[in-house]
């Protein structure tokens, strides 16, 4: 392999990997703070690539206000699902509140269906994001080093929220003891609405940036990619921030990487990613960076 | 009270079928009019409604279409089947888009012993051994020499490679019979890379085969990944052509690829809005369609819908009958019937012969080229 291949492959890496990176922040972030695998998260990416959609081809908004918008909507609809789906079942077993998740997802799926049709609808992207520079024989398009950096900042003003303001000492506090948050006077569902709608706009904006990279929407745009992030979390620990980003990073340079050094076997990428989860689920089973959980007596 | 009223209701309903199924023949309906492959599925039920239209009735019954979604998943398209015979009591299905979707049809129908019409199922396969699976539709082996035929001799390609999608029996059986007549007629496949069908990300494959400094790709795709394939391609800086078969044949190809499109060339049945000389059929169907949706172009799928109608109509009409065994064998014997796709007659294996066409894409519009005639 020429070394300028090697760097053109290092790159489509760079740019799937900090995709997943970016969905499975929000993912972790959720569950770091109320032990809740997030079911419904793949699903609000969806809806914040449909409103996205809606906003900058139907009603012609500027991408700038249309982005703001699906942001605001796709987070409005988090705040909908903790209200009624999840806040109900904040006292119950925590399989409860797992299986109520299961039931948001494959609602919002069907719901989709039915208000937008299951019509694949393209997405039209902005031509400045995607006008590839050549760089040497190597092509690199804005939004492939877009997402990257966007990754990497949001990850660095999650970590300020929730190790420097006083809602984040909340979060951190409802982490470790719901019942003694409570009696310390902090609005714990006020905190908890907070963290849905932070784990939501972060969906959304990953939804965003997916609709862009892979110009085309659907209903269940969101479930492969969930299932990916939802890896790339366990993978880097569930609960951390830099994990989560560090294991979307991992998932996706295995993915590629894959192909581009065993090109004959392209077809097994995802059996290669299973593979390595598999290799370090045994020799660290809270994954890369996760905080070894004591058992509480 | 709430018994008595309930056992009424189910004697009503018991009565109101009873006397349904005396002047009105139900023929089953089954596609994908949601998912992945929505596009297609949601095309072939226009062409097929729009047949309806025309031919409301036939043996002096009126027919009933009953529509039924197999959401493009391979469990679902098996119970959509399932229902359609136990539930409607069909005497006869027609669908759906997808020969991967159409094996799971397939197997439940010839259980039952009802005959079924494919739209554009085109993999072997289909009706390989079956009794009552039949199709509107050539078959791969057919297109795949077509394709090769057309880039070897035509265009003068000599290196090829190739993207499959291993999670998909239609892409995988045509880019095999792509490869063997490629290679037959003196080409040279210089890589062959697979994803899986559900996959958004090709980059790390495509910058494997520009590696390569192939002449063409084949892309046996469905339209709604090969047109973001198409994309990520131009994106990489590929200069090379790209080929694929019938699944790529749809409008929304250009809208959802815009220029990363242009050139692109596929195999298809011998329709198109853009052709010049259109059989009858085919005029007849363009013009209603028009009036019946102005704002859209039809393209082979809604043809296929409305050829597969067509049909099995032919078929009921000679059998004289509604009974699935006698619709099924007279489907056997369809001969030179006229369709938008050209004359059909239904060989051996229930493929329809007929013949092949090539598209290009010019100028963000499908152009027809002509009809190619295999060699290999």
């Amino acid at each position: 392999m020429s070394l300028n291949m090697f760097i053109q492959h290092f790159i489509n890496a760079l740019g799937l990997g900090s995709l997943y990176g970016l969905i499975a922040i929000g993912y972790t972030m959720v569950y770091g703070i109320l032990r809740l695998i997030n079911f419904a998260h793949g699903d609000i990416f969806m809806l914040g690539a449909y409103f996205v959609y809606f906003a900058t081809i139907h009603f012609k908004l500027p991408w700038g206000v249309g982005v703001v918008l699906a942001i605001a909507g796709a987070t409005l609809c988090g705040l909908l699902v903790d209200r009624i789906a999840y806040r109900p079942l904040r006292s119950a077993p925590r399989i409860s509140a797992l299986i109520s998740a299961i039931g948001v997802s494959f609602f919002l799926e069907n719901l989709a269906t039915v208000v937008f049709t299951g019509m694949p609808r393209a997405v039209v992207q902005p031509p400045w994001l995607m006008h590839p520079i050549p760089v040497r024989g190597i092509r690199l398009i804005p939004l492939g080093l877009m997402v990257p950096v966007i990754s990497f900042l949001l990850v660095a003003g999650l970590l300020w929220i929730v190790y420097r303001t006083k809602p984040g000492l909340g979060m951190r506090a409802i982490s470790f003891d719901i019942e003694t948050t409570r009696l310390m006077g902090v609005s714990v569902d006020k905190i908890i609405a907070l963290t849905f709608a932070l784990g939501s706009a972060l969906a959304a904006l990953a939804g965003i940036m997916w609709a862009l990279r892979y110009p085309r929407v659907e209903p269940f745009m969101g479930v492969f990619p969930g299932v990916k992030a939802f890896i790339a979390a366990v993978f880097g620990g569930v609960g951390s921030i830099p994990g989560a980003m560090i294991g979307g990073l991992a998932l996706g340079f295995v993915e590629i990487m894959s192909i581009a050094f065993f090109p004959t076997l392209s077809g097994y990428k995802d059996a290669f990613a299973f593979v390595l989860l598999i290799v370090i689920l045994l020799v660290r089973p809270t994954g890369l960076m996760g905080e070894k959980l004591e058992e509480k007596i | 009270m709430r018994k008595v009223l309930l056992a009424a209701m189910v004697c009503l309903l018991a009565a109101g079928g009873a006397f349904a199924a005396d002047d009105v023949i139900k023929i089953g309906f089954y596609n994908c009019l949601t998912g992945q492959n929505a596009f297609g599925g949601q095309l072939e039920l226009e062409g097929t409604q729009l047949a309806l239209a025309e031919i409301p009735e036939v043996l002096g019954k009126k027919i009933e279409l009953v529509v039924v979604d197999n959401k493009s998943d391979k469990v679902e398209s098996a119970n959509a089947v399932t229902r359609l015979i136990e539930r409607d009591k069909v005497s006869a299905i027609i669908g759906t888009y997808g020969s991967s979707l159409a094996m799971a049809g397939g197997e439940v129908a010839e259980a039952a012993k009802i005959p079924v019409m494919g739209t554009s199922c085109t993999n072997p396969l289909v009706t390989l051994n079956k009794r009552y699976y039949f199709r509107a539709c050539f078959i791969d082996p057919f297109q795949g020499a077509g394709g090769a035929t057309y880039a070897v001799k035509t265009l003068g390609f000599k290196k090829a490679a190739l993207l499959v999608d291993v999670a998909n029996d239609y892409s995988v059986g045509l880019n095999n019979f792509f490869k063997q007549a490629f290679v037959k007629l003196g080409g040279e496949i210089v890589s062959e890379m697979r994803y899986n069908s559900g996959d958004q990300d090709f980059t790390a494959q495509l910058t494997e085969i520009i590696s390569k400094k192939p002449d063409m790709v084949f892309l046996p795709a469905y339209f709604a990944e090969g047109a973001i394939v198409l994309k990520q391609a131009r994106e990489l800086g590929a200069t090379f052509r790209f080929m694929g078969g019938d699944a790529m044949d749809n409008p929304e190809v250009v809208t959802l690829g815009g220029e990363a499109v242009e050139g692109f060339l596929h195999t298809t049945f011998a329709y198109d809005p853009s052709m010049k000389d259109m059989n009858p059929v085919a005029q007849k169907f363009t013009e209603s369609w028009k009036a019946a949706y102005p704002d859209k172009d039809p393209n082979v799928n809604a043809a296929l819908g409305y050829d597969a109608y067509i049909l099995l109509i032919d078929a009921i009409r000679r059998a004289g009958s509604a009974d699935p065994e006698k619709i099924r064998d007279a489907l056997e014997q369809t001969k030179d019937v006229p369709t938008v796709t050209g004359l059909t007659t239904m060989n051996a294996t229930h493929d329809a012969e007929k013949e092949l066409g090539i598209v290009e894409i010019r100028g963000g519009k499908k152009q027809f080229i002509g009809i190619v005639t295999p060699e290999a």
